[in-house]
């Protein structure tokens, strides 16, 4: 008997919020609870990763019936999408709880429910990342909302409540014309030989006609560009990113915005190879409007919440983008943005949280000089921000060069195009940090203290990831790119050949 | 058999299979004696006692009856058809009258509620009062209580427990009139705001009677079409095609006019919300769960055993009737600001969805070994449904202010903060009704539009998604409600229920959970009932 490492990896934190509700309230133990537990779930995936073998497809699976009659299964395992998401989650939280350690005190509720809906959501994110059954994988990512929706709309700024609903319902109708294909799916297996199965392996078998799975396929899709999110579904990211404490929006933007992503490359391709190649122009145009609209958008904010919300936008457009471009390069580009999106972001929200809660204002033009009072804090947010621009060295611009050089090969329309969001990412991030922390010492930023040690410990290990994975993305590329072949095996379209033969050097 | 051929033959009973059924009509009798003749101090205690006990046994004997069920039909299904023809005892029957057992179990609990108002239940003193009257106060000033409630809600039970086992459209009638009666009654008996309930109780029986003459007079129709009421040869003479097909028709119509009433289904659903708002809510509760199953399987053993061979008659209508129902009930639920109403037009939208359930595949209809059918999901469906609605209810009746149960949804306001069990309880219910994973009221949905998917409607499915985001909202909106407004004024005061409402409560939530997360012993047990004999 193999020890089941990823139910435990999901249990664990859905346990571990538990555990935090019962804690005593008004005391720093829910915290310290929720910060202990998820750094042992980090411990638990690291342990896992270091077992996992980068050529051995979906593993660590486990496989048992669930609901028989839907012939739903409660199947998981990992592939190297998978696991550098799941990574990226578990990396993330006990960042997230460090550095929002004071985020919870003005709540409606009790710091306890904060943190316990943090791990809630942790727990059900990895269970999204792990599914191999569509059915627990719709269960969970449905699920997902609850704590979200209890996260934006109970703590965080006056119009929260709004921004949760307003969260809450664009997910549930992508979520819900999800369950309409996932239905159809049923139906589908339901009719081949072995029975009804949600079980990967068996979908992709499954035989269906051209329109049933274009039909299916848009399901899925609208679903995942809702979460992901693409324009023109995406005005919800700036509300509930705006509104929600910071560290809410990481987990929002930086985790469960990849499952939308994520989805698309699982699922969309997985299951419908043909109706992704028929989908494919039009999902570049709409992902090349989204990196150019995000980036335009953001120039134009005062909010500086708003403003990383809409970078996001741009940035996602660039991972479906390289998702749908169809070849190696694009798709480990995307599959390694994900990653590394999500650290830059969480450092760009987290660090700018800080400077919000020293001010108490998100407003951009509220600010000015801050680098002369809070120098470190300054320092970090421009590597933050150099990262969010892809600055060569730092971890996003591998993927983002990868998702341009797979996108010339497809079409160089739609690459010259998405290479101008690389410019006015340079726009948007330069002037924002031009505005805030340059410039003359402003009355009301003269006396900013600057980072404290436990922020500091906070953001300390997303830069250097940023750093490392910028100077070597060879273990996260090591573990992507046997996925990402086996992918495009299954969509069946192998890279193109060089046009021209490179003459060998002597 | 016409009456020429009619031979008089002493009729015969099968009371090893009919028992539970006539328990509950037993213990129904038994309470009206002893509200004759016990003295009013002991008549509730007995009367709980009584009710209580008759369920529980009817219950057992539901079970036991089901152990020991007959093949029928080469095996194909099980069952029998009893007491002259008159009521079909089979599989889907017995699943029914074990939901609704159940179901009454719980309500009943509800029913017998003091703790809330005092130390009375919540039903009028003295009915007879005119409201606003001495003799009124008088009655409530000596806490006098109508127990009468407990056998006129047992005999609601065995008419809806005969409704769905009614093999012949004349005992469907009967059953109908059975189980509407004592419900017309139990609407007006609210002991707060009685010229709302009494309102209730008279749009209820005036429509409700309407109802049924269109019942009685498609029943006559068919009669004529078909030469007998008796829904196995109504389906042999719609399976030759012989008579008139306008008199099929025609009677088809009228007699659905009957039965999608009772199940509160557009365009005959203007009751509903006001019947839900004024009557008391324990039977509101009640009405909402039990009705609904015992109606649907009324108009599923009509269609699949009667009208089968006219499937493709009455799957157009009943396409559009479920689009309506839908679209109805989840559009006008958005406007609501009170809790009852706003839970009455989700009844109607998931009316709506059941019935989307209903076009969907049958066994022996080209359908896979292992694949779901459409009496599967709808049976699963009833019983999500109803553990949801009853749990909720029996919240609404612990929020409240000064002049009783405060059902307006501004009052709700801050419910979050003064009571987080009970507001995340109620939210738990909400999020059923919505459909979100891990609750009963995704995998009943699950379940129907996967067997409307797979019997061809899937135009019908995609509807059904968009009106649940529709739906959605309006749940949405009383979470927000209750957790991110602040309360205005003094706010709502959540009252401690005694044991029973708790118990309530408690089943009713646990059941949407675990519906939501193992549902498999329900859905194998909705499976093994198998199909509707003739």
């Amino acid at each position: 008997m193999s020890v089941p490492w990823l139910t435990i990896l999901v249990a664990l934190p859905l346990l571990g919020a538990v555990g935090v509700m019962m804690l005593p309230r008004n005391s720093d133990l829910p915290k310290q609870a929720a910060f202990a537990i998820s750094t042992a779930v980090l411990a638990l995936s690291v342990a896992v990763a270091l077992q996992y073998d980068v050529d051995g497809g979906f593993q660590f699976v486990e496989s048992y019936p669930w609901i028989e009659s839907f012939g739903a299964r409660y199947a998981v395992g990992v592939d190297g999408l998978g696991l550098t998401l799941v990574l990226l989650t578990t990396i993330l939280t006990p960042v997230v709880v460090l550095a929002s350690w004071n985020d919870a005190e003005e709540g409606r509720w009790s710091i306890n429910s904060f943190f316990a809906w943090m791990l809630a959501l942790e727990g059900l994110a990895i269970g999204v990342f792990v599914a191999t059954d569509v059915f627990l994988f719709y269960v969970l990512f449905e699920a997902t909302l609850i704590p979200i929706y209890f996260l934006i709309g109970g703590f965080g700024g006056a119009r929260r409540s709004y921004a949760a609903v307003k969260f809450l319902l664009f997910s549930l109708f992508g979520g819900l014309v999800m369950l309409a294909s996932v239905v159809g799916l049923y139906v589908v297996s339901a009719n081949s030989e072995s029975g009804p199965s949600y079980l990967l392996a068996d979908l992709m078998a499954a035989e269906m006609s051209q329109n049933t799975e274009r039909l299916l396929f848009l399901g899925f899709f609208i679903a995942f560009a809702v979460k992901a999110p693409m324009w023109p579904v995406h005005t919800w990211l700036p509300d509930a990113a705006s509104e929600a404490t910071p560290g809410t929006s990481v987990l929002l933007v930086s985790v469960l915005d990849k499952i939308g992503t994520f989805g698309m490359m699982r699922f969309c391709l997985g299951i419908f190879p043909e109706a992704s190649q028929w989908a494919t122009p039009v999902v570049i145009a709409l992902a090349v409007f989204s990196v150019l609209y995000g980036a335009v958008v953001a120039i134009g904010q005062n909010d500086i919440r708003r403003l990383i919300a809409y970078t996001s936008v741009s940035h996602f457009g660039f991972i479906v983008l390289g998702i749908f471009v169809m070849n190696s390069q694009g798709q480990v580009g995307s599959a390694l943005y994900m990653f590394n999106h999500g650290l830059s972001t969480a450092a760009l929200f987290l660090i700018t949280g800080f400077l919000i809660a020293r001010r108490g204002s998100k407003m951009i033009s509220d600010y000015g000089g801050v680098e002369k009072s809070a120098p470190v804090l300054a320092g970090v947010l421009l590597v933050a921000g150099l990262s969010s621009l892809s600055l060569p060295g730092l971890s996003p611009f591998v993927s983002e060069f990868l998702v341009l050089a797979g996108t010339f090969t497809k079409s160089v329309t739609a690459a010259v195009i998405a290479t101008l969001g690389i410019v006015l990412a340079a726009l948007y991030i330069l002037l924002m940090y031009q505005r805030t922390m340059t410039g003359p010492v402003r009355e009301s930023t003269k006396s900013l203290p600057d980072l404290g040690a436990r922020e500091l410990a906070a953001v300390a290990p997303l830069l250097a990831l940023i750093v490392v994975l910028g100077f070597y993305p060879k273990p996260a590329l090591d573990v992507i790119n046997p996925t990402v072949d086996t992918l495009l095996e299954r969509v069946g379209v192998s890279d193109p050949e060089p046009t021209e033969a490179i003459e060998e050097l002597d | 058999m016409t009456l020429s051929e009619a031979v008089f033959v002493k009729p015969e009973i099968a009371y090893g299979r009919l028992y539970p059924l006539l328990i509950v009509f037993a213990v129904a009798i038994v309470g009206v004696v002893v509200e004759a003749f016990l003295p009013r101090g002991l008549r509730y205690s007995a009367q709980l006692v009584l009710s209580v006990g008759g369920l529980v046994a009817s219950l057992v004997g539901v079970v036991l009856v089901g152990r020991n069920l007959p093949g029928h039909n080469d095996g194909t299904s099980m069952g029998s058809i009893e007491a002259m023809g008159a009521i079909a005892v089979d599989g889907p029957s017995l699943f029914i009258w074990g939901a609704l057992l159940v179901l009454s179990l719980i309500s009943v609990l509800l029913f017998a509620e003091r703790r809330l108002e005092g130390g009375v239940t919540a039903f009028a003193g003295q009915a007879a009062a005119t409201p606003g009257t001495e003799a009124e106060r008088e009655a409530h000033l000596q806490g006098v209580e109508h127990t009468e409630v407990f056998p006129l809600m047992m005999f609601a039970i065995g008419g809806m427990m005969l409704f769905p086992a009614s093999n012949d459209l004349l005992t469907m009638f009967v059953a109908l009139e059975v189980l509407s009666l004592p419900l017309y009654l139990l609407c007006g008996l609210a002991r707060r705001r009685r010229l709302i309930s009494q309102e209730a109780a008279l749009k209820y029986f005036l429509l409700g009677a309407y109802s049924s003459a269109f019942f009685l007079f498609g029943t006559a129709l068919i009669y004529g079409y078909a030469g007998s009421v008796q829904l196995a040869d109504i389906s042999t003479a719609v399976s030759s095609r012989v008579g008139s097909s306008a008199l099929l028709l025609t009677g088809m119509g009228l007699l659905v006019v009957g039965l999608l009433f009772k199940v509160g289904a557009a365009p005959f659903h203007a009751w509903t919300p006001d019947v839900y708002q004024g009557a008391p809510t324990a039977v509101t509760a009640f009405m909402a769960a039990c009705t609904k199953i015992a109606a649907f399987g009324a108009l599923l053993r009509v269609f699949y055993v009667g009208f089968g061979g006219a499937r493709w008659d009455w799957q157009p209508m009943m396409w559009i009737i479920a689009g309506l129902t839908m679209a109805v009930g989840s559009v006008f639920a958005l406007t609501q600001t009170d809790i009852k109403r706003m839970l009455a037009y989700s009844s109607i939208a998931h009316a709506g969805f059941i019935i989307t359930g209903l076009v969907g595949t049958q066994q022996g209809l080209g359908v896979g070994a292992n694949e779901i059918t459409s009496l599967q999901a709808i049976l699963f469906y009833l019983v999500a449904y109803g553990f949801a609605t009853i749990g909720a209810f029996a919240v609404v009746t612990l929020v409240r202010d000064a002049g009783g149960e405060t059902t307006h949804l501004s009052r709700w306001a801050g419910l979050g903060k003064e009571a987080p069990v009970v507001a995340g309880v109620f939210a738990f219910f909400l999020l059923a009704f919505a459909g979100i994973p891990l609750t009963s009221g995704f995998t009943g949905k699950w379940a129907v539009f996967t067997s409307a998917w797979a019997g061809g409607a899937w135009p019908l499915v995609v509807l059904a998604v968009l009106m649940s985001v529709v739906a959605a909202f309006f749940y949405v909106r009383v979470i927000v409600i209750m957790f991110f407004s602040d309360p205005v004024g003094d706010g709502p005061t959540v009252a401690v229920p005694s044991m029973l409402t708790t118990i309530v409560i408690t089943a009713g939530a646990t059941m949407t959970l675990v519906l939501g997360v193992v549902p498999q012993p329900v859905l194998d047990l909705a499976r093994q009932a198998g199909e509707f004999i003739r």
